[in-house]
């Protein structure tokens, strides 16, 4: 067993002041916005389904599997919502080819929530439970939307609680539990007639075991008997992690009919781990088709107990090698084409729109302080470790 | 000393937002309904596809140190 990509959970952890006094302060402004918001009647989702295929590849990984959503309005105010997903996991990774035994398993995540409108207020409650052969999570949303000025502006409220509980495959008496909290505060503007808007802030806080049970770091032992001149001993974590993340985004609508989106976010958190990540993305239709090609770049610095070699055993309070916590860049380029077979004008019973989409994602990654170690080098002279992927997706949506 | 900064900076923070918005109430849409047809068409939906979207982020969360931020906050166009 080894390294393994915690659920898809979305939230994060801890209290205290500053974040409670933040969701006072926000719900303050929100509860101040509404009461001047001009009288505009707000909107539920679309009534849809989408049945979709992923296929991640890459590094010694294979995680495919289904994700099925399912949304419709009930009544006039009420919208509710169900995803199913699973993942299929074939690992064979640098971390457990080096430190472990390729492993399978499956992680299977169902999601409920609803929304409801009442004027220009949306508040929307969900509940998301991931379970696998070792980790379980489950996560608690809710968020308040509030339209306001002519529809010009949306504000969004958002609280998660996260509730994990991680295990040990080898050791059924091995049980951690890790508590997230997240706080979102998201404003959407209309800015031109061709030109919208989003600005989100979030602030999470984990708390309890956040290391990854399978993981080591790599110390230098001169006296190792395999004569590599190293060996491995578990990570070691600290127990809280807090982050801020804020991202903006806008999409223009270009003279002609097609469209340009730009993001930005930046994150840091209290394991000094600062990133930058920023994407631009172009859509074009044409005819029954629309085309979208995307590039993301990603630029992080590495966690402060982060080390791809301690210079001996236990030799730091908190100490991790998990190649996600280093330094590292990532470039992602994206292609996708989706066909709409399905329109208003022909529509079949009660399904009104039907399109297929095919997208594929490369991924690469190159590891600023995580070396290889199957090339088999000198200690210290090992190679970087970079990593190739490719996501691949195709999915059927239909409106009803 | 800390809850009193904090309570004087909700008054003044609440006193501020009351009158910066004292007027909301009259402002006018400078982008009216009539003209919001090419935000309304799907090209300018800002997550048209949540499920490929909520998969996605769920990839990057896994290869990557950081999380959050990136969330569509809801709303859409109001072309309704």
């Amino acid at each position: 067993m080894a390294a393994k990509a915690r659920p898809v959970a979305a939230a994060a952890a801890t209290s205290g002041r500053g974040l409670t006094m933040m969701l006072r302060y926000g719900l303050g402004l929100l509860a101040l916005l509404m009461a001047f918001s001009t009288a505009r009647a707000s909107v539920l989702p679309e009534d849809r389904a989408d049945v979709l295929y992923h296929l991640y590849t890459g590094g010694g990984v294979d995680i495919d599997g289904p994700s099925i959503l399912v949304r419709k309005q009930v009544g006039k105010s009420v919208s509710v919502v169900g995803n199913y997903y699973v993942d299929m996991v074939s690992s064979a990774s640098i971390d457990v080819i080096t430190t472990a035994s390729p492993y399978t398993e499956e992680r299977t995540q169902w999601s409920l929530g609803m929304d409801y409108l009442r004027g220009n207020t949306t508040l929307r409650v969900g509940y998301t439970s991931s379970e696998e052969s070792d980790y379980d999570a489950d996560t608690y949303n809710f968020s308040v939307s509030q339209d306001m000025f002519g529809g010009l502006t949306t504000l969004t409220l958002s609280y998660a609680l996260g509730d994990d509980l991680v295990r040990k495959a080898d050791d059924p008496t091995f049980q951690r539990d890790l508590d997230k909290q997240n706080y979102g505060i998201g404003l959407t503007q209309i800015l031109t007639k061709n030109l919208i808007a989003t600005l989100n802030f979030e602030t999470g806080t984990d708390e309890g075991y956040l290391n990854n049970p399978y993981r080591s770091v790599r110390y230098f032992n001169p006296s190792d008997t395999s004569g590599r001149g190293y060996s491995f001993e578990g990570e070691l974590y600290p127990n809280t992690r807090t982050s801020n993340a804020v991202g903006v985004r806008a999409r223009y609508f270009l003279p002609y009919r097609a469209a340009i989106e730009g993001e930005y976010r930046f994150f840091t958190d209290t394991w000094d781990i600062d990133s930058h990540t920023a994407s631009i993305t172009y859509i074009h239709p044409w005819r029954d088709y629309t085309f979208t090609g995307k590039f993301r770049y990603h630029d992080q610095t590495g966690a402060h107990f982060y080390s791809d070699l301690f210079p001996s055993a236990q030799a730091t309070n908190f100490r991790g090698r998990d190649k996600e916590l280093s330094e590292l860049t990532s470039y992602t380029f994206r292609l996708k084409a989706s066909y709409a077979f399905l329109n208003e004008s022909q529509s079949w019973g009660f399904l009104k729109k039907g399109s297929v989409t095919a997208s594929v994602d490369w991924l690469f990654v190159d590891y600023h302080e995580f070396s290889d170690l199957t090339a088999n080098a000198l200690i210290g002279e090992e190679p970087l470790y970079s990593l190739d992927a490719a996501v691949f997706q195709l999915f059927f949506s239909f409106w009803y | 000393m800390e809850k009193r900064f904090l309570a004087i900076g909700w008054v003044l923070s609440v006193l501020l937002l009351m009158g910066s918005l004292s007027g909301c109430g009259n402002i006018e849409p400078w982008v009216k309904p009539y003209e919001r047809d090419r935000l309304a068409d799907p090209i300018m939906a800002l997550d048209g596809d949540p499920v490929s979207t909520s998969y996605l982020q769920h990839v990057y969360e896994a290869r990557e140190g950081a999380r959050g931020g990136e969330g569509a906050a809801g709303g859409g166009c109001g072309c309704n």
